[in-house]
């Protein structure tokens, strides 16, 4: 079966010059990352601040303009389409970000924000758009008679379900979710996943879910690739890498998970950079799950 | 401030708007048998060098200024945000090219580069307009550029993009009412500069041409009788001296309004 999602050897570099006749420097924020999504899942994208995953988000839907690689949705490459099939594409591959406060233009009425992707690929008529906005707001729960209202009005939670239904009001079939939670209260936080997980199963939607909460990670991805300096450096099933964590980052990254239960004896792991090859290739270690090591 | 600014803004603009109403005499009419004479009951303001009603013609000229304040506003602060917005949203070379203009621009004396533009258009209300135009955009153009520059990195700008948002879309729903703000302050305090520029150049005979009364075309007809007559020039010096302050209150405190962190 053709994945939904295929991402191969994406990099983005960014030049910097450094003063007017300084040697301008680059920087690799994605090099060569490779995965795919089928059709439904829910795959995790893990790593620190500053691995490359949110960049690795942002040039699969072309926000950032990667350097090279291949993206190739439903097959197609996404990196070769004009601007006009791009914009086709972007009703199917759509994003929630990770701030609730600056993802909604606070100028605007949420009815005219959850509206303007109908208004920007011109469906329905007014009317129609109205009854889709209502619609979409009662989806991700919340109040259609709150529509007039501005963002600062609502509460973060409330605001990223007005993101989430702005996403799906195009019926999209891949939705990038940029860290959609870590922004709220640990309460908001299970609302929003819930959410996230009902509507995947009521409208088969397909995710990749960006994150650097791990325990949010094991309960919600079927398979995760760990991010470390812009190199996936482990991939495979949730369950098996959190059962045999096989390269040294990801078995420090899982040692930082907080324990509830304070009597569990529990080794914070601290990586040491220098305790591996940062250049080594992905070697399949069982089925499905690679790790560079 | 901002009310003391908004008072003297607001009693102004209500002069202007009523302006003859206020007085019983006609901003033209000649009494030469009366020239240069001081205030008295019948003409508050005192006469002027062809015996004509001060006060009559400071209420016509406060029309003038805040024409010209409006239109020189209007137009450069469009120009402005349209070039600014275009240079920080698209960025490049693009960017290069609008940001030299700038420069260059900036780099003249604006009053100077007026005075040389209405000495080539020729003198009249609508050149001074162009001229200070023409000067005025590169302000709002500089502030609009650095307003899109951050904008564009903003999450709700990239969304809008992620929808499949036209640069035009983006530029107009999302950029330029984020500067929006910015804009009103500069608005307001280039309202003075504009009012003052105006009267610059009418006073050195390059803006509204007589008999039509100006601000500044009054503050040049009194200087030749700055010692024997000097209410001709003091009550024109005052009226331009009170609005642009009140123009400059305004702006200030309608800038602390919009940036809390200039506010003391």
């Amino acid at each position: 079966m053709t994945p939904l999602l295929e991402v191969s050897r994406l990099t983005k570099e960014f030049t910097r010059k450094r003063g007017l006749f300084g040697e301008a420097s680059t920087i690799r924020a994605v090099d060569e990352v490779s995965f795919a999504i089928v059709e439904g899942e829910t795959f995790g994208l893990v790593g620190e601040s500053g691995s490359g995953k949110t960049t690795t988000g942002r040039c699969i839907l072309r926000l950032i303009e990667p350097t090279s690689g291949e993206v190739r949705f439903k097959g197609d490459n996404v990196l070769a389409f004009s601007r006009a099939r791009l914009r086709q594409a972007r009703r199917e591959m759509q994003i929630v970000f990770q701030d609730p406060y600056s993802s909604l233009n606070p100028r605007m009425r949420v009815r005219a924000i959850v509206e303007e992707p109908l208004v920007i690929h011109k469906i329905g008529t007014r009317v129609e758009r109205r009854a889709r906005v209502a619609e979409l707001f009662e989806l991700v729960g919340l109040d259609p008679s709150h529509l007039s209202r501005y963002p600062h009005q609502f509460s973060g939670g409330q605001r990223q379900r007005i993101g989430l239904a702005r996403a799906l009001a195009l019926n999209p079939s891949l939705v990038i979710a940029d860290e959609p939670v870590s922004a709220l209260d640990v309460s908001v936080q299970a609302q929003v996943i819930n959410l996230l997980m009902d509507l995947q199963e009521r409208l088969k939607l397909t995710y990749l879910f960006i994150a650097h909460d791990l325990r949010l990670v094991r309960h919600i991805c079927s398979r995760v690739a760990v991010m470390y300096l812009g190199r996936i450096v482990e991939t495979g099933p949730t369950e098996a890498i959190f059962a045999a964590p096989a390269h040294p980052y990801t078995r420090a990254l899982l040692s930082a998970i907080p324990v509830p239960d304070p009597s569990v004896p529990r080794q914070r792991i601290v990586l040491d950079p220098d305790s591996f090859d940062r250049r080594a290739p992905l070697k399949e270690l069982k089925a499905g799950h690679f790790a560079a090591v | 401030m901002v009310r003391v600014g908004l008072a003297i803004v607001l009693v102004t603009l209500l002069a202007a708007a009523a302006g003859p109403a206020l007085s019983p005499f006609d901003p033209a009419d000649q009494d030469l048998a009366r020239r240069l004479e001081g205030p008295s009951l019948s003409h508050p303001l005192g006469l002027d060098e062809l015996g004509r009603d001060i006060l009559a013609r400071l209420l016509v000229g406060a029309r003038i200024s805040l024409m010209v304040g409006i239109a020189v506003v209007g137009v450069s602060s469009t120009v402005g945000m349209l070039f600014g917005s275009i240079a920080g949203y698209f960025g490049g070379r693009v960017d290069d090219v609008i940001s030299r203009v700038i420069d260059v621009l900036m780099a003249f004396p604006g009053i100077l580069l007026a005075i040389a533009l209405v000495a080539v258009l020729g003198p009249s209300l609508t050149n001074v307009v162009l001229a200070l135009s023409v000067i005025g955009w590169v302000g709002y153009a500089r502030l609009v550029r650095g307003q899109a520059l951050r904008a564009r990195e903003l999450e709700f700008v990239q969304a809008a993009r992620a929808l499949g948002a036209g640069s035009r879309r983006i530029v107009f729903r999302h950029v330029l009412p984020t500067a929006f703000p910015a804009v009103m302050v500069q608005a307001t305090l280039g309202m003075a500069g504009a009012i003052i520029a105006e009267a610059s150049l009418s006073f050195l005979g390059l803006g509204v041409q007589p008999p039509t009364p100006s601000w500044g075309t009054m503050l040049d007809a009194g200087r030749s009788h700055l010692f024997d007559a000097p209410h001709l020039t003091i009550f024109p010096g005052l009226a331009i001296a009170t609005l642009v302050l009140g123009f400059n209150f305004l702006g200030d405190g309608l800038r602390d309004r919009v940036d809390p962190k200039m506010a003391r």
